[in-house]
C-alpha cells in the first residue's frame, strides 16, 4: 500500500500557558483523498495543521508527509506541501503577480518555470487581469483565490486548505469547489480541508475526522458518518396559516410561523404518511426542505455528546442552502 | 534544496527586499539624503568654517566619513527591523516558513536586503557630500570593506530586534535610545583625542567608534584607534550576532508558537 499523504502519530501540543491543544492524536490521510478535518473553534484543527506546516512547534509526536519525516528532512517534506491558511498572510502592498512569483522562488523555481505556471493559475482562478495591481485592492474572495494560486505554484502533492471559503459568497464558493474538485480528481492532489460550512465537507470530501478538545472523536468516511444519522428535521411551508399544531401519530411537529412547521423524521419513517395525514386534516403543503444539512446535524450531536455544551449554531446567510455551525 | 535552488530562493528574497524599499523610496531613500545635506550645510559649512581644522583636516572633510557611516548604520538596521517585523505583523513570514528555504537563507536574504539599502543610502549621501567637498580616498579597499561589514553587522542587529519585537514601538526603541546616542558619541562630529582621558577610555567601549574611525581612516588616512583591532572586532561581532540570530530563528523565537 502506498505511503499515506499525511501520517500523524501521537501528536501532542502544550502551549506555553499550559493549555494542551492536542492530546496525542493519530491521523492518516491517504494519497488522492479529499479529507475534511472538522471541529468547533479551539478544538485543535489549526494547531494540527500548523504543526504539519511547521508554523507551530509540536511538543511530542511524529508527522510524515508521503513517508518523509518532517523532523528528519523538512525541506523534502515541504516540497510536497501547499498551504492556504485561514487568514490572509501575504504582503498586502505587493503586486499579485509578485506574490505568486516570490513563492515560486522560495521553492527554487526559475522565473522561466514560474511565469507560465503563475499565468495558468491566475487565469484559472480569475486573477490574471489583476496581476499588476496591489493585493490590498482585491476583494476578500479574490484574496482567498490568490492564496490558493500561491499555494499551488510549486505543484504540491498535498494541499492544506484551512477554511478556504470563509466569507466568500455562494456563487464564488461553488466555483472554488469546482476548482478544488478538479485539482483533486485530475491532478491527483490530496486535499485536506477544514471548514465551518459542513455542507462544503459533505459535498466535497470522501473522508472526515472530527476533532474536539484536542482529540480525534471520529475518523471515518462521510458516507458512513451520514449512514449513522438517525433523525432529520424538515421545514414545511403551508398554503394557509394553521390555528394549532396538527397531530400526526409517530411524528413530532412544531409550529415555527403561522404557515411553517418543523417536522422531526426518524430513520424508517415515511414522509408519505405525513403528507397523507396533513391532507386528511385539510392542510395544504406548499414546499418542504431540510432545516440543516445532514452532516451538520451529525456534527452537532457528536460535539455536544463529547461535552462541548455551547454550540452556537448560526445561519451563515439568508439562503437556506448554506448553514454554518460555530462553537 | 540543491545549490542552484538555494541561490534562487536567496535571490528572490533579496530582490523582494530591494523592491520593498525602492517602492517606498520617499520614506527610505529620500529622508536620509535631505537630513545629511542639512548636516553638511549647517555643521560642515556654516559652523564648520568657524571650528577650523580637526586632526589636520577641514571640519567638513572630517565629518563626511562619519555622516556616511551614520546613514549606513541607521538604514541597514531600520530596513531589516521594519521589514522583518512587518512580515511578522502581516504574517507574510509564513510564506517563507512553509517553504523549504533553510533558515540561514531567510536570515541572509534579510541581511543582504538591509545591506542593499544601507549601502545605497551611503552612496547617495556620498554623492550629496560631493556638492560640499572634494572627497579623496587614501585606502579605497579598506573603505569599502569596512562599510560593507558595518552594514552587515547592523542588518543582523535589526533582524534580532525584529525577532524579539512584539509591537511596532519595539523596533524604534533600539535605534532611538541606543544607536543614535552611540553614533553621535562615536566620533562622527569630533576626534576623541579632544576628550579628557577618562572619557576617551569610556568612548573606547563604544563599538560604533571603531567603525567610524576605520572608515575615516580609509578616506583620510587618520584614525584614533588601531585599524586592525577595529576590523577584528567587527568580524567577531558579525560572527557572534549571526550565530545568535540563526539560533533564534531555528528555535522559532517570536515566529513559531
Amino acid at each position: 500500500m502506498a505511503e499515506p499523504a499525511l501520517s500523524i502519530r501521537g501528536l501532542t501540543k502544550v502551549y506555553g500557558n499550559g493549555f494542551q491543544a492536542l492530546k496525542g492524536i493519530d491521523l492518516d490521510v491517504q494519497q488522492g483523498d479529499f479529507f475534511a478535518l472538522l471541529g468547533p473553534n479551539g478544538a485543535g484543527k489549526s494547531t494540527t495543521l500548523g504543526v504539519v506546516c511547521s508554523l507551530v512547534q509540536k511538543t511530542a509526536g511524529k508527522v510524515t508527509i508521503f513517508g518523509i519525516d518532517v523532523d528528519k528532512d523538512f525541506a523534502k517534506a515541504k516540497y510536497q506541501l501547499g498551504v492556504v491558511p485561514q487568514e490572509f498572510n501575504f504582503n498586502q502592498f505587493e503586486k499579485v503577480l509578485d506574490i505568486v512569483l516570490a513563492q515560486a522562488g522560495y521553492y527554487g523555481m526559475t522565473s522561466r518555470e514560474a511565469l507560465p505556471r503563475a499565468k495558468q493559475l491566475l487565469t484559472d482562478l480569475g486573477l490574471w487581469e489583476k496581476r499588476n495591481g496591489s493585493a490590498r485592492m482585491l476583494s476578500g474572495g479574490m484574496k482567498r483565490r490568490l492564496m490558493i494560486a500561491r499555494a499551488l505554484m510549486h505543484r504540491p502533492k498535498l494541499l492544506i486548505l484551512d477554511e478556504p471559503t470563509a466569507g466568500v459568497d455562494i456563487e464564488l464558493r461553488r466555483s472554488m469547489w469546482e476548482y478544488m474538485r478538479r485539482i483533486n480528481q485530475y491532478e491527483g492532489t490530496t486535499i485536506i480541508l477544514t471548514t465551518h460550512y459542513l455542507e462544503e465537507a459533505e459535498s466535497l470530501c470522501r473522508n472526515v475526522a472530527i476533532i474536539n478538545n484536542g482529540d480525534i472523536v471520529r475518523n471515518t468516511s462521510v458516507r458512513e458518518l451520514l449512514a449513522e444519522l438517525d433523525t432529520e428535521t424538515f421545514l414545511i411551508d403551508l398554503a394557509e396559516p394553521v390555528a394549532e399544531v396538527p397531530t400526526i401519530e409517530g411524528f413530532e411537529l412544531h409550529q415555527l410561523e403561522p404557515t411553517q412547521l418543523s417536522l422531526l423524521v426518524h430513520r424508517g419513517q415515511r414522509l408519505n404518511d405525513v403528507f397523507k395525514a396533513l391532507s386528511e386534516q385539510g392542510i395544504e403543503v406548499v414546499s418542504m426542505r431540510n432545516r440543516a444539512n445532514r452532516l451538520e446535524e451529525m456534527f452537532v450531536s457528536m460535539v455536544e455528546g463529547s461535552g462541548q455544551g455551547a454550540i452556537d449554531q448560526r445561519v451563515a446567510s439568508s439562503s437556506d442552502e448554506t448553514k454554518e455551525v460555530r462553537a | 534544496m540543491n545549490f542552484s535552488q538555494t541561490l534562487i530562493a536567496l535571490w528572490t528574497l533579496v530582490l523582494k527586499e530591494i523592491k520593498r524599499f525602492t517602492r517606498i523610496w520617499p520614506q527610505t531613500l529620500l529622508p536620509p539624503s535631505i537630513t545629511m545635506a542639512m548636516y553638511f550645510i549647517i555643521f560642515g559649512n556654516l559652523i564648520g568654517s568657524r571650528i577650523g581644522d580637526m586632526d589636520g583636516f577641514s571640519y567638513m572633510d572630517f565629518i563626511v566619513p562619519g555622516l556616511i557611516m551614520m546613514s549606513v548604520i541607521t538604514n541597514s538596521y531600520s530596513n531589516v527591523a521594519s521589514s522583518f517585523f512587518s512580515n511578522k505583523f502581516q504574517r507574510s513570514i509564513e510564506e517563507m516558513m512553509v517553504s523549504p528555504m533553510p533558515n540561514w537563507v531567510i536570515l541572509s536574504g534579510f541581511i543582504l536586503g538591509g545591506m542593499a539599502r544601507g549601502l545605497g543610502v551611503g552612496l547617495i549621501v556620498t554623492v550629496v557630500s560631493l556638492f560640499f567637498t572634494r572627497l579623496t580616498m587614501e585606502h579605497p579597499l579598506l573603505t569599502v570593506l569596512v562599510v560593507v561589514l558595518t552594514s552587515a553587522l547592523f542588518s543582523i542587529g535589526g533582524f534580532i530586534n525584529a525577532l524579539l519585537a512584539n509591537k511596532f514601538d519595539d523596533i524604534s526603541i533600539v535605534p532611538t535610545f541606543i544607536l543614535t546616542p552611540l553614533t553621535y558619541l562615536g566620533g562622527v562630529f569630533y576626534s576623541i583625542s579632544m576628550l579628557p582621558d577618562f572619557w576617551q577610555g569610556v568612548s573606547m567601549l563604544n563599538p560604533i567608534l571603531y567603525m567610524v574611525n576605520v572608515f575615516r581612516y580609509g578616506f583620510l588616512g587618520v584614525s584614533d584607534i588601531p585599524v586592525g583591532w577595529a576590523l577584528a572586532a567587527i568580524f567577531a561581532f558579525i560572527i557572534a550576532l549571526f550565530s545568535i540570530a540563526l539560533a533564534m530563528l531555528e528555535r522559532g523565537k517570536g515566529i513559531r508558537s
